[in-house]
């Protein structure tokens, strides 16, 4: 891949709202070039979306979140993908990711309320046919994600008062 | 002799505000979510290419003594950025570097002053003025000024206080507490003064880049040579590029007051850290958008706060146009009582408010200013909001 495409991508993925003169700027290349590169990454499927980081919890919105390990029995000729494919299609599974080691799926699913999620895997997911066993670990905060610190970290070391 | 402590000592006021520090730190201690608008620095983090400018002189060798009076290089940087800022030339003889303007000032008065002297200082003011003063042997000349005029004197006002005896007039623009600017006029009419009575101006220029709206900071040497040759003029890093733990202020100011404060400096200090006087050279020379950056993030933090003092009723602040505080007045609510406890004075206020709502204000009579509280804004606008509701919510009980 292009030098300038690997540094936009830098770039954008701390800043997506970055406008074209800065990032023309920043890379050292020209207007032009930088709004083609952009465009060829999006259609090629490298840039999918731009989308904010939130901290929900600074919200007044509800909302739990859970990991799930999820082990399967594979299935002749289409390996993980079908089931995979089963499973993300619900709308409360948000990521799905194949793992090694003792389990085979990992899944980070959403919901309102807590008993909303239980349900879900009760009912939607541990009754897939090729599901053998889950272990849902629910989410109670969160410190850092997507290289971004959300709570905690910075303590005020000034004195309390100073004339 | 007895083991005792010196009367000159001993007399020495104790910090008005050590109480206050240590029930917050005992709030703190304890888990409590305490708001401090009491803070005299800035609450951002030094910049970057400071910091590492202060690592990479340790390994550039600069780990010894350096000239009393500070580096070439720093000296230099001082000067250029004088130039630059103000429009001013010095010398290199001219400049002298110390462990943070305080200290600057400090050794300014222990120059200037013989036992009597006079030093006319406008109120409210900094609490170590009046200390610094005394400990030189000098006396302490007040002149009021007030809210209504933005905390500033008047010509009359201030000429009514010149004795045969005054020696200096401590000029501080933008102000720690009040954050007034003066204007040109009212610089113009204290360097007449100057030139007419032949006293020094230590001009306390530590907020110079701290300066909001369409209010510009003018430095008062500009007003012409015969002013220059009168004014020492005090500045430093720590406001302006978050440095308040490096220690590096200086002056500029004749040649013979300079040297004068070298040799006082050479038998009680001598030069400051080397690797600091490093770290400044570079925040002084290099990139000034950092100042730029903080200063927007102030003048927003301002305007707001300054507009939910003046929707609380009871309470109430003039504009500042400067530095990072604003004289919040308390009158009002003197004499009330929260829950019981009577507000006799600004320091019950500010007390009874920490007790109950974890909320820190310094108290005016620290600055000669009863009748006041000192809130700073060197402090998130999350902090601002949260503290303020606090404060709404304290008046609201008062009775």
């Amino acid at each position: 891949m292009q030098n300038l495409q690997m540094e936009l991508l830098q770039l954008l993925k701390e800043d997506c709202r970055l406008p074209l003169e800065k990032l023309a700027t920043m890379t050292g290349a020209t207007m032009e070039e930088v709004a083609q590169s952009i465009g060829d990454m999006e259609k090629s499927g490298v840039i999918l979306r731009y989308s904010p980081v939130i901290n929900w919890d600074r919200t007044d919105r509800e909302r739990v979140e859970a990991m799930i390990e999820v082990r399967v029995t594979p299935q002749r000729d289409q390996g993980f993908d079908a089931i995979a494919e089963r499973i993300y299609r619900f709308d409360e599974v948000k990521t799905v990711y194949l793992m090694s080691g003792a389990y085979d799926l990992l899944l980070l699913v959403e919901a309102h309320t807590l008993k909303e999620l239980a349900f879900f895997v009760s009912t939607k997911l541990s009754t897939l046919e090729t599901v053998t066993g889950t272990a849902t670990h629910f989410v109670l905060k969160r410190y850092k994600s997507d290289g971004v610190v959300f709570e905690g970290g910075k303590d005020d070391k000034r004195l309390v008062v100073t004339a | 002799m007895s083991l005792t402590i010196s009367a000159k000592c001993s007399a020495i006021a104790p910090s008005a505000t050590l109480a206050m520090d240590t029930k917050a730190k005992e709030l703190k201690a304890a888990g409590e979510n305490v708001i401090s608008f009491a803070a005299g620095e800035p609450d951002f983090d030094t910049p970057v290419h400071i910091r590492n400018a202060m690592k990479d002189s340790m390994d550039m060798g600069m780990t010894r003594y350096t000239p009393v009076p500070g580096t070439m290089e720093l000296r230099d940087a001082i000067i250029a950025r004088i130039q630059a800022d103000r429009g001013l030339t010095y010398t290199r003889g001219e400049i002298i570097v110390s462990n943070g303007a305080k200290h600057t000032l400090y050794t300014a008065f222990q120059t200037l002053l013989d036992p009597g002297d006079e030093v006319l200082i406008p109120t409210p003011c900094w609490v170590s003025y009046p200390e610094m003063v005394r400990m030189a042997g000098g006396v302490p000349v007040y002149i009021e000024g007030k809210e209504e005029n933005g905390f500033v004197p008047s010509a009359e006002e201030l000429a009514a206080k010149i004795t045969s005896k005054t020696k200096v007039f401590m000029l501080t623009s933008p102000s720690n507490p009040n954050g007034c600017v003066w204007s040109r006029e009212m610089l113009q009419a204290v360097a007449d003064l100057a030139v007419k009575h032949d006293f020094y101006i230590i001009a306390d220029e530590i907020y110079s880049k701290l300066v909001y709206g369409d209010k510009e900071h003018i430095s008062i040497a500009c007003l012409g040579d015969q002013v220059k040759e009168r004014t020492i003029l005090v500045d430093g890093v720590s406001k302006a590029y978050a440095m308040t733990g490096f220690r590096i202020g200086y002056a500029a100011g004749p040649q013979n007051v300079i040297k004068a404060m070298s040799n006082y400096q050479s038998q009680a200090t001598s030069a400051p850290n080397s690797a600091a006087q490093h770290a400044a050279a570079v925040a002084l020379t290099g990139d000034q958008h950092c100042v730029e950056t903080m200063r927007v993030a102030f003048e927003e933090r301002r305007n707001r706060l300054v507009e939910l003092i003046n929707q609380i009723e009871g309470l109430s602040c003039v504009k500042p146009d400067g530095a990072f505080y604003v004289m919040m007045n308390v009158k009002a609510l003197i004499g009330k009582s929260y829950h019981g406890t009577v507000l006799k004075d600004s320091a019950a206020f500010a007390e009874t408010l920490l007790m109950n709502l974890h909320t820190v204000v310094v108290p005016g009579a620290s600055f000669m200013a009863e009748g006041y509280c000192r809130l700073s804004y060197a402090t998130s606008m999350e902090n601002i909001v949260e503290g303020m509701k606090r404060i709404a919510a304290f008046v609201k009980e008062l009775k």
